[in-house]
């Protein structure tokens, strides 16, 4: 039997122990637990409105509204073909295929890596990692205030778990690419991911969300990455839902002494696209590098959500994030920065950049800084503007074609985020991308 | 080469040039100076394409070709260059990339095939040397904080490389001390061939004494009102414009 919600609240609440029946066999006692408490928090909750000041400039209507089902399977429309089409060219890397958020290893590919490195589906992780999930699963992205983070603390069914023992490196990236297929409309998956890089040690972490068809579904993930002292990660977020799916994602990040973390989040698909990234430097001398390159067109809505804490002294954060919005689009860029009590000599940077190609695109950008501290520096800046028209004619006065020039000064734009990627395969292909972006965006010119 | 006759330009309806008449001959080296507000630049950004500006009357021949008919890129690859007087800043653009572009755009037109990295890389630091240009240069953003003087030489090291017929500088002088006026004049004086013409545009003589021009003339309120060789600049430079000023009100 489907488990079905709807407009009300109480459907998600109602339909929890169902799904805990279906989809665990065994469910540790702590992990119910868990699950229900999240629905209780969600139940009180509910949905985000514009009138919460987080969610100002975001409508979820389409999304309270709907109706939504846990997703069926839709195993039978991928193949090794169609991961082959999705997947990142010449990315060598240990490859997780999720299929409406459920694990599919026949499709996958994990390689062996350094010694004691897993990497592995959670719903494994739940009984041979036992432990480790058990002692940092949940305990980083909050779910009592945050009613996303709580809907899939109570539903999440599977997602990705990473674990890097101490001074371990994985060479190799891990890839996690979830696929939603049609095969029925209106899916709420609950992709869950958990990455413990312990001290010293170092992995990369890319996330690609793709879509079958055109269709309508809610992806709503949160990913907990926990780095121990002197510890290195970088994470890519590549959202390429379906133009009519609902894309909500947290990454929490919790930091410890000399760790480094860079982000980087492109936005490319959905209908409605809430990204929310939250570090927490907890511990002297962590780095935070967010970068993000949002591009809507059509009626998008992409909103970019950033919370930085510093709670620690000689913290550095930077905050880069640029969009380039088209048609109707509809792009925000919230960033906070927190200074907590205590973290002296705190470095935090701030940068929002925006270029609007069209008249009827919009944009709300949104510095907010928290500070209960001293000697800190904090800098933020945003612009908005549209293409530099002295820009153009300068690059055509050089015998530059004028569609060419555009392109140029749109790339110089996307480069400057897509320039503190390491993985070269993932950039060429966004890169590939963003290429097709602009060029869709001037035949319609 | 080039034919400006009778040229009428407005911006914003606001006339600027008011029948501006201009021939340059292969080869040959002309100075336009003139006070502030005359219509120097106008001319040079219309003579690059600049769609701000209106042409309302006259018509500009280059090598044959109706001027005002091209696009600016065209214009660029018919053999015009411009060295802006205030050169624009393109962040996340490297300067090697843009020129590499804009000379291979060049050779397409012109039915060449591309050139390879190593070629152009090869020229471009063949080119920086005589300019006094660093190698840091080719991957800096185009003029992205850069001071004045290196954006000045920039203009002159995009010019060696884009090897125009026509090259119009204009005011590339202004803001440089003598060390980097020698090395932009040497950097043009270089490029002085047979086949290839000059326009120099100016505010002061000081540029004229490192390169020497063979045609000096004076616009004033959107005209060319005196013609001469290149001893009126040295006139300029002692009397000012006012006496032009005054000569030009005697003859209304």
């Amino acid at each position: 039997m489907a488990i079905e919600f709807n407009n009300k609240v109480e459907s998600y609440v109602n339909g929890l122990p169902e799904f805990q029946k279906t989809y665990f066999k065994e469910i540790p006692s702590w992990l119910s637990d868990i699950k229900n408490e999240a629905i209780k928090s969600f139940s009180k909750l509910g949905f985000p409105t514009p009138l919460d000041e987080d969610w100002r400039f975001t409508n979820l209507a389409p999304i309270s509204r709907n109706s939504f089902q846990i997703a069926s399977n839709g195993i039978s429309e991928v193949n090794k073909e169609s991961i082959d089409k999705f997947s990142i060219p010449s990315l060598d890397c240990h490859k997780l295929i999720f299929v409406n958020g459920r694990y599919v290893s026949d499709l996958s590919d994990i390689k062996s890596d350094a010694d004691g490195i897993v990497i592995k589906s959670l719903k494994e992780a739940l009984n041979s990692d036992k432990d480790l999930v058990e002692k940092h699963l949940g305990k980083y992205a909050e779910y009592k205030n945050d009613a996303f983070i709580s809907l899939n603390t109570a539903y999440f069914e599977d997602g990705v778990f990473v674990y890097v023992p101490k001074s371990k490196i994985a060479e190799k990236p891990v890839y996690v690419l979830n696929i939603s297929t049609n095969e029925e409309a209106q899916s709420l998956v609950n992709p869950r991911n958990l990455v413990i890089v312990e001290d010293n040690a170092e992995v990369k972490v890319v996330e690609h969300y793709v879509s079958t068809a055109q269709n309508v579904y809610l992806s709503n993930v949160v990913t907990e990455f926990v780095l121990g002292e002197n510890a290195n990660a970088e994470h890519y977020m590549l959202e390429l839902e379906s133009k009519k799916a609902f894309n909500i994602s947290t990454l929490r990040i919790q930091q410890k002494r000399s760790s480094n973390i860079k982000s980087h989040s492109i936005l490319l698909g959905g209908a409605i696209v809430r990204n929310n990234v939250h570090p927490v430097l907890n511990g002297e001398g962590c780095n935070s590098d967010i970068f993000g390159l949002y591009l809507p067109k059509d009626r998008q809505h992409m909103d970019n959500f950033m919370r930085v804490e510093h709670a620690s002294p000689h913290c550095d954060s930077r905050q880069f994030y640029n969009g380039i919005l088209d048609d109707k689009a509809r792009g925000v860029f919230h960033g906070r920065i927190v200074v907590h009590e205590g973290a002296m000599l705190t470095d935090a940077k701030q940068t929002n950049r925006n270029l609007l190609l069209s008249d009827t695109a919009q944009i709300d950008t949104k510095p907010q800084l928290e500070i209960y501290n001293y000697d800190v520096k904090c800098t933020h800046g945003a612009t908005i503007g549209q293409m530099d028209d002295e820009a153009i004619f300068y690059l055509k006065s050089r015998g530059i074609p004028n569609k060419e020039a555009r392109r140029i000064m749109l790339q110089s734009f996307t480069n400057e985020t897509l320039e503190s990627m390491s993985l070269e395969p993932v950039r060429e292909s966004m890169e590939n991308l963003i290429l097709e972006w602009f060029e869709e965006s001037f035949a319609n010119k | 080469m080039l034919e400006i006759r009778n040229l009428h330009v407005k911006v914003e309806d606001k006339e600027i040039l008011k029948g501006l008449n201009l021939t340059v001959n292969k080869g040959e080296i002309h100075s336009i100076m003139g006070p502030n507000g005359s219509g120097k630049s106008t001319l040079s950004q219309v003579l690059a394409g600049k769609d701000a500006y209106e042409v309302t009357d006259g018509e500009v021949i280059f090598n044959g070709k109706d001027l005002l008919e091209l696009d600016p890129e065209d214009r660029a690859c018919e053999g015009i260059f411009l060295a802006f007087q205030y050169p624009v800043e393109i962040p996340g653009v490297a300067n090697t990339y843009l020129l590499r572009e804009a000379l291979n755009a060049k050779r397409k037109y012109n039915d060449l095939k591309p050139l390879k990295h190593v070629e152009f890389g090869k020229l471009a630091r063949e080119k920086m040397k005589d300019l006094e240009i660093d190698e840091s240069f080719l991957k800096r953003s185009v003029n992205e904080g850069f001071s004045g003087g290196e954006k000045k030489r920039n203009e002159i090291f995009q010019m060696q490389i884009l090897e125009p017929s026509l090259a119009i500088l204009d005011e590339t002088d202004s803001g440089l001390d003598i060390d980097a006026l020698q090395v932009v004049a040497k950097g043009v004086n270089s490029m002085k061939s047979p086949d290839r013409s000059f326009l120099i545009i100016t505010h002061y003589q000081r540029l004229l004494n490192y390169i020497v021009p063979d045609y000096v003339h004076v616009i004033y309120d959107g005209q060319i009102v005196k013609s001469g060789g290149k001893e009126l600049a040295f006139e300029l430079e002692e009397k000012g414009y006012g006496w032009i000023e005054e000569e030009k009100a005697a003859k209304v």
